[in-house]
């Protein structure tokens, strides 16, 4: 019989190696499922997994998926290190996208020079205004922000239903749930033409750093990391609970406001009702998956990107379902979970009596 | 008891063995208790006393070792099969719901519904004859503590134990309770229950007692009748080495100007039931060490983030910080003007348990110590004052990137309390300074305090032990349901008058249940 007994402190091994045996765990589990459906489990994990980045410009696209992954992942690692539960970045992410959207639509003869970086602050503050609003709800009415940010994410969403098929639907879209093509002036910078490789690859890693510095070794950072370890510890040194708790949900939601410009005018070109197939959900897994370290968030991103492009290799090559992703990813973040187990317990076999 | 007594003692356990991670809680510990005995179970913090009473109690599952009870050998399976048997235990922390009734609170407690008929009258003829006054209809939050003791022990009564379990039972209560439940005691014990009191006092342990058995790291480490032994042999036997006490030094003279001052200070308190504090003027000289006694849960905490600026006052005249009117300042204001705190708890509070002891240097160091360098955190200057706190303080610990938690209490006190020191503070506050802590780092803390005052600092030690109090202040206050005493001088100070004040509120509730 397996017994689970507390180590007393946290293994250093295990705080590497977890993710790792997730991950391994996680292509048993889904292998299994791939068998169930009769599809030989090799050639699935293969098709899902590596074929994607053997493929012309597979890297490109990979880049491009986990760019936005990865500025979300951050967000989140530093408002869940100080135990703010923002679960709602997947409607910061939309706001994001309609403000800056929304500027773009307005002015879209405006030189670049002011239309993009015009564009971009929109963005950033469409985000904030969403986690902002969750942030005084909690700081006000001590409204739990797990449930309103997600409440959040469905009324952002049917927010922008509702512009591009209204108000913002492109006259000359033959009555698809659209708004017009953004101008050249307001598509994201690329890096390289002709590509969607836009400059959210670049901003996203840098972003990443900053904050990794920002965590740990500010002032700021010491902080958040004070009031997610022991708040009582946080009041007793005098920082002040409803500050970082704004902070957070700020930078957590603009840096997914951003994501949203950026996935908006660096790849599609346009507002429409598929602008998010769930990557602020996605991005909570990337977060865990990086153990709230904004570098390791990074790679995290990556291998959450990989699971998109192997869902749709999957379901062109092999007829699987869409919903394949998701099930990949939820077995992933129930493995993650699962496996932090290990972090402050041990398993010892006994043999049964 | 109607049922023929076996010969022999009640209770032996031999060889008892448990190991925790990290920890080897008892090692091959044996206890024997007689029949008709109020044994004393003695031990420093870490000793393992506690594992072993809820050993018999069946909360804890022993690795190895034998429990034979009344002759018979046993494996106690949980504290139902302990309740059976006829071992009852009141835990040092009460298991009762605030907003239930007195009546309510026991029949939770009870095995079946048919325990529950005629319950109320059983509870008042147990309470009456054994001079434990309890009335049955009551809130438990309207209670003291010395009160809500009553309740858990009445509730183990009702089931007839023939082992009553007490552990540290006198810590919540005012000297004249002791007495009154010693007298308790001492009748449950000659009508045929015994009685295993665990507690560190030992002038109540002499008086009390006929037996002790001493626990030391987990070990046994002797047998004794406590009234042959003086409390200094006592507590020699309990830590192993020659026990020094303070010096003696001369009470402060009042002349000096006050740096903290305390005008009619006023708090809500933020819990449904915890205290507030009404009303509080004190002022405290440079040089002067002003001791707070009280039973816990009367506003001490309160006080303590009160003075602190985690909570802040209605007025900002309430606290004057060296003439500053300071009741609107946070905690780190309050710091730059020259005060410091150590807050009772030590794990999540005073420190981040999970934090290293240079990032709990920093906690409360960052303000006065200039930790901080354009935002950043300063690692090298950090990680120097940590060292510093070790060394001064004599922390044993592997140095400044161990985890708080790794540390003893009364090693992680002594960095605290140094954290605060270090900082020359003309103003020191400390809740419980050595709650929890060994003797040798006790007396360390202790030095150290007297010191700061002596250089001039104005101190108030915030403490349930009297005898820290007596050994420490220059004055003495009493804080009782939130409202505190008019500070006298120590010299004027008796055990006595002491014990009647922190007796406040409880005092006047027991004549009424008594005149009903």
């Amino acid at each position: 019989m397996p017994k689970i007994e507390p180590r007393g402190t946290e293994s250093k091994f295990w705080r590497y190696a977890a993710p790792v045996l997730a991950l391994l765990l996680t292509g048993v589990t889904s292998s299994l499922i791939f068998a169930a459906m009769g599809r030989p489990p090799g050639l699935t994990v293969y098709t899902f997994l590596i074929a994607p980045l053997l493929q012309q410009d597979g890297i490109q696209a990979l880049v491009v998926k986990a760019a936005p992954l990865i500025m979300m992942g951050v967000g989140l690692s530093l408002a869940y290190r100080a135990n703010v539960w923002n679960i709602g970045t997947d409607g910061q992410f939309t706001l994001g996208a309609i403000c800056g959207g929304g500027v773009a639509l307005a002015c879209p003869d405006v030189t670049p020079w002011v239309l993009f970086p015009a564009m971009m602050i929109a963005g950033a503050i469409g985000g904030m205004l969403n986690g902002g609003l969750v942030a005084w709800l909690r700081i006000r009415f001590n409204a739990n922000e797990i449930l309103t940010s997600l409440m959040f994410a469905y009324i952002t969403q049917y927010l922008l239903v509702y512009l591009v098929t209204g108000p913002w639907r492109d006259p000359q879209g033959f009555g698809f749930p659209q708004t017009a093509l953004f101008s050249d002036n307001a598509l994201a910078p690329r890096l390289i033409a002709d590509t969607n490789v836009h400059i959210g690859i670049l901003l996203a890693p840098l972003i990443a750093v900053a904050l990794w510095f920002m965590l740990e070794k500010t002032l700021l950072g010491y902080r958040f990391r004070v009031l997610g370890q022991a708040t009582r510890a946080a009041k007793f040194a005098g920082f002040s609970e409803n500050r970082l708790v704004w902070i957070a949900m700020l930078i957590s939601g603009g840096l997914a406001g951003v994501a949203g410009l950026l996935e908006a005018t660096g790849t599609l070109g346009q507002l429409t009702t598929n602008l998010s197939p769930g990557y602020g959900f996605t991005a909570i897994i990337v977060a865990f998956l990086g153990r709230l370290n904004p570098l390791a968030v990074i790679p995290a991103g990556l291998l959450l990107a990989l699971t998109y492009l192997g869902g749709d290799a999957a379901q062109i090559n092999l007829g699987l379902p869409n919903a394949v992703t998701g099930i990949f990813q939820g077995i992933l973040l129930f493995y993650l979970l699962g496996c932090d187990l290990l972090l402050l317990n041990r398993i010892r076999w006994i043999p049964a009596r | 008891m109607p049922d023929p007594t076996p010969p022999g003692p009640l209770l032996t356990m031999t060889g008892m063995t448990k190991q925790y991670p990290g920890c080897l809680a008892n090692d091959h510990v044996s206890l024997t208790v007689e029949r008709n005995q109020i044994h004393a179970l003695l031990g420093e913090n870490g000793a393992g006393k506690s594992t072993l009473v809820k050993t018999i109690y069946g909360v804890v599952k022993p690795d190895a070792g034998e429990i034979v009870w009344e002759g018979r050998k046993v494996a106690i399976q949980n504290p139902r099969h302990a309740q059976r048997l006829g071992i009852g235990m009141v835990f040092q922390h009460f298991s009762l719901f605030e907003a239930l009734t007195v009546t309510e609170n026991i029949a939770l407690g009870l095995a079946s519904a048919n325990d529950r008929i005629g319950l109320r009258d059983r509870i008042v003829r147990i309470s009456n004859e054994y001079g434990l006054p309890l009335d049955p209809a009551r809130m438990v939050h309207d209670l003291s503590v010395g009160e809500r003791q009553r309740i858990e022990i009445v509730r183990c009564l009702l089931q007839n134990p023939k082992l009553l379990i007490m552990d540290e039972p006198t810590s919540v209560l005012t000297p004249s309770e002791v007495q009154k439940l010693f007298v308790t005691l001492r009748r449950l014990a000659a009508e045929g229950c015994s009685i295993l009191y665990i507690s560190h006092k030992l002038q109540e342990v002499r008086s009390l007692c006929s037996h002790a058995t001493i626990m030391r790291l987990g070990r046994t480490v002797g047998t004794c009748a406590p009234a042959e032994k003086s409390v200094k042999e006592l507590a020699e036997i309990m830590i192993n080495m020659p026990l020094n006490v303070l010096a003696p030094r001369p009470h402060a003279a009042r002349a000096a100007p006050p740096r903290l001052v305390l005008d009619k200070l006023t708090i809500r308190s933020p819990h449904y039931f915890g205290s507030g504090l009404e009303n509080i003027s004190l002022s405290l000289a440079g040089g002067e060490i002003l001791g707070i006694a009280g039973i816990a849960g009367n506003g001490q905490s309160e006080l303590m983030d009160a003075l602190s600026g985690e909570i802040l006052a209605d007025r900002p005249e309430s606290v004057l910080i060296d003439g500053v009117a300071a009741g609107h300042m946070g905690p780190h204001d309050r710091r730059r003007l020259h005060a410091c705190f150590v807050p009772e708890e030590r794990n999540g509070h005073a420190a981040v348990p999970t934090m290293t002891l240079s990032q709990n240097a920093f906690l409360s160091g960052f303000t006065r110590q200039a930790l901080v360098r354009f935002g950043t955190i300063d690692t090298k200057k950090t990680s120097a004052f940590a060292t510093n706190i070790i060394k001064r303080f004599d922390v044993r610990t592997t140095g400044p990137n161990a985890q708080a938690r790794s540390l003893s209490g009364g090693n992680l006190q002594k960095f605290l309390v140094g954290r605060e020191i270090l900082q020359n503070p003309a103003v020191l506050v400390i809740n419980q300074p050595t709650w929890g802590v060994d003797a040798g780092a006790a007396l360390a803390i202790h030095e150290a305090i007297v010191a700061l005052a002596q250089a001039g600092a104005a101190v108030m030690i915030i403490s349930q032990d009297l005898d820290e109090i007596f050994a420490l202040a220059d004055r003495i206050a009493v804080i009782a349901g939130g409202h505190v005493s008019p500070p006298i001088p120590m010299r004027d100070a008796t055990i006595e008058s002491i014990g009647r004040l922190m007796g406040g509120r409880t005092a006047t509730l027991e004549e009424m249940a008594t005149a009903r």
